[in-house]
C-alpha cells in the first residue's frame, strides 16, 4: 500500500477544528483523518489551539446553582451513542452517514454509479463508484469540490491520486478524473454546489442525477 | 507523578477514580472559560449555560476517552465543547473521525505527559505574545467565526513542535494504527 501524499489543506483542518467547516466537507475531513496519521496528528495539534483560546478567553461567571444542579445529574443513567464502526473501505464516519448499511448505488450510465448520502442547501457529499479506466465527465465547479479515494486510484490534470489521499479542486479547476486501471475506483466527493459538465448531454441529465 | 499539571490531575481522578472532588474542581476553572467562549458566539447567558452543562456532563461521561499522551485537557475540552456546540446550536452532528482507543493496560508515561503540557503552554503563552490584531483573528478561527477560506494557512501560533509531540503520543496506539496510513 502506498503512503497518502495528498492531505487535508491546514486551514480547513482548523476550520473543522472549530466547526465552521460546512457539514458536506466535514464528513469528508473527518473520513480523511480516520484514515491519515499525518492529519490526525495535525488536527490534535489545533485542538491544542484552541484548547489555549479556552484558557485565555474572556471568562464569564456562571450562575450559582449551576455546579449543584450538574452534580446532581452525573448518575442519571444514559446510552452512550453507538459508535459507527468501519467496515471494508469505508471509514466510519461514511458508515455513520449511511446508517451502517452498504452503499445503495444508483447506476449514471457508463458504468458510473453514485449513492447520494446527504444533500442540502450547505452541498452534497456523495460515493461515487468509476470503473477502471472509465472517465468521469470533463466538469468544473461551481464551488469547492473535495474527493477522498476509498478504493483504487484516479488521475486527473493535476496529479495521481489514490487510497486516502484527498483532492481539493476549487472553481477554477476545469479537470477529467480518470480511474486508474485495476480495480473500480470508489471515492467520496463532496461539494457546496451544483457540479457543471462542459458536455450537453450530462448537462442535460444533470437535473436528473443530482450529480 | 506530582509533577504533571493540576488540570491532568483533576482529569486522571475523574477517568480511574470517578473522583466528583476533582469534577467539581475542573468545573470551577472550566464553566466560566467554556461560558465565555460559548456567548462569543452570539449564543444567550441561557443556551451558554445549557451548552456548558452538556459539556461538563460529557466529560464525565466520556473520561474514559482522555488520554493525556495526545491532548491536554484543556485541548480535549475544546474539542468537546465545539462538538456539543454543533449538535445543540445547529440541530446537526457533526462527523468525527473514528476514535482511537489506549489499550487499557498501557501504563501512564509521565514524561510523555509532561512534555505535551509543557508544548501546551508555549503555545498558551505564545498565543498571549501575539499583538492584539493578531491573537483576535486566532480566537475567531477557533471559535468558529471565520470559513476556511479566511483562516490563513499561517495561524501565526507555532504550531510544529506540538505536532511532533502529539505524533509520539499517537504511537503509544501503534497496534490501533495498523489499518491507517
Amino acid at each position: 500500500m502506498s503512503a497518502i501524499t495528498h492531505h487535508t489543506p491546514d486551514a480547513m483542518l482548523a476550520a473543522y477544528a472549530a466547526g465552521s467547516l460546512p457539514q458536506p466537507f466535514a464528513l469528508v475531513v473527518a473520513s480523511h483523518v480516520s484514515l491519515c496519521v499525518h492529519c490526525r496528528v495535525a488536527l490534535e495539534a489545533h485542538h491544542s489551539a484552541g484548547g489555549a483560546v479556552l484558557e485565555t478567553v474572556d471568562q464569564v461567571a456562571v450562575s450559582g446553582n449551576l455546579k449543584a444542579y450538574l452534580l446532581a445529574r452525573l448518575d442519571t443513567p444514559f446510552t452512550p451513542q453507538p459508535v459507527v464502526k468501519r467496515s471494508g473501505i469505508f471509514p466510519g464516519p461514511v458508515m455513520e452517514a449511511m446508517k451502517g448499511r452498504a452503499p445503495r448505488w444508483k447506476a449514471l450510465g457508463a458504468g458510473v454509479r453514485q449513492d447520494i448520502l446527504m444533500a442540502s442547501n450547505a452541498g452534497s457529499v456523495r460515493l461515487l463508484y468509476i470503473p477502471a479506466g472509465q472517465a468521469v465527465p470533463d466538469h468544473s465547479h461551481g464551488g469547492l469540490e473535495l474527493t477522498l479515494v476509498l478504493q483504487g486510484s484516479f488521475t486527473d490534470e493535476t496529479g495521481a491520486f489514490g487510497i486516502g489521499d484527498l483532492e481539493v479542486a476549487d472553481e477554477d479547476l476545469d479537470h477529467t478524473p480518470v480511474a486508474g486501471p485495476g480495480e473500480a475506483c470508489i471515492c467520496l466527493a463532496a461539494t457546496d454546489a451544483p457540479l457543471r459538465f462542459n458536455s450537453l448531454i450530462p448537462r442535460l441529465l444533470q437535473p436528473l442525477f443530482r450529480i | 507523578m506530582a509533577e504533571l499539571s493540576q488540570q491532568t490531575l483533576w482529569m486522571l481522578a475523574v477517568r480511574d477514580k470517578r473522583d466528583r472532588q476533582a469534577f467539581s474542581a475542573m468545573f470551577d476553572h472550566f464553566a466560566p472559560r467554556l461560558k465565555g467562549m460559548i456567548m462569543r458566539s452570539g449564543i444567550a447567558a441561557h443556551q451558554a449555560e445549557e451548552i456548558v452543562q452538556d459539556v461538563m456532563l460529557t466529560v464525565w461521561r466520556k473520561a474514559s476517552m482522555f488520554d493525556p499522551h495526545r491532548a491536554q485537557v484543556s485541548a480535549w475540552i475544546y474539542q468537546i465543547a465545539r462538538n456539543r456546540q454543533i449538535d445543540m446550536v445547529r440541530k446537526e452532528r457533526r462527523p468525527e473521525p473514528e476514535d482511537l482507543i489506549e489499550d487499557p493496560g498501557a501504563e501512564l508515561d509521565a514524561s510523555q505527559i509532561l512534555a505535551l503540557e509543557q508544548e501546551a503552554t508555549e503555545l498558551k503563552n505564545a498565543l498571549s505574545r501575539l499583538s492584539g490584531e493578531q491573537r483576535e483573528m486566532i480566537e475567531k478561527a477557533y471559535l468558529g467565526e471565520l470559513t476556511h477560506q479566511e483562516i490563513s494557512t499561517q495561524t501565526g501560533l507555532p504550531l510544529g513542535t506540538i505536532k511532533s509531540r502529539i505524533r509520539l503520543g499517537l504511537e503509544r496506539l501503534r497496534h490501533e494504527l495498523k489499518g491507517i496510513r
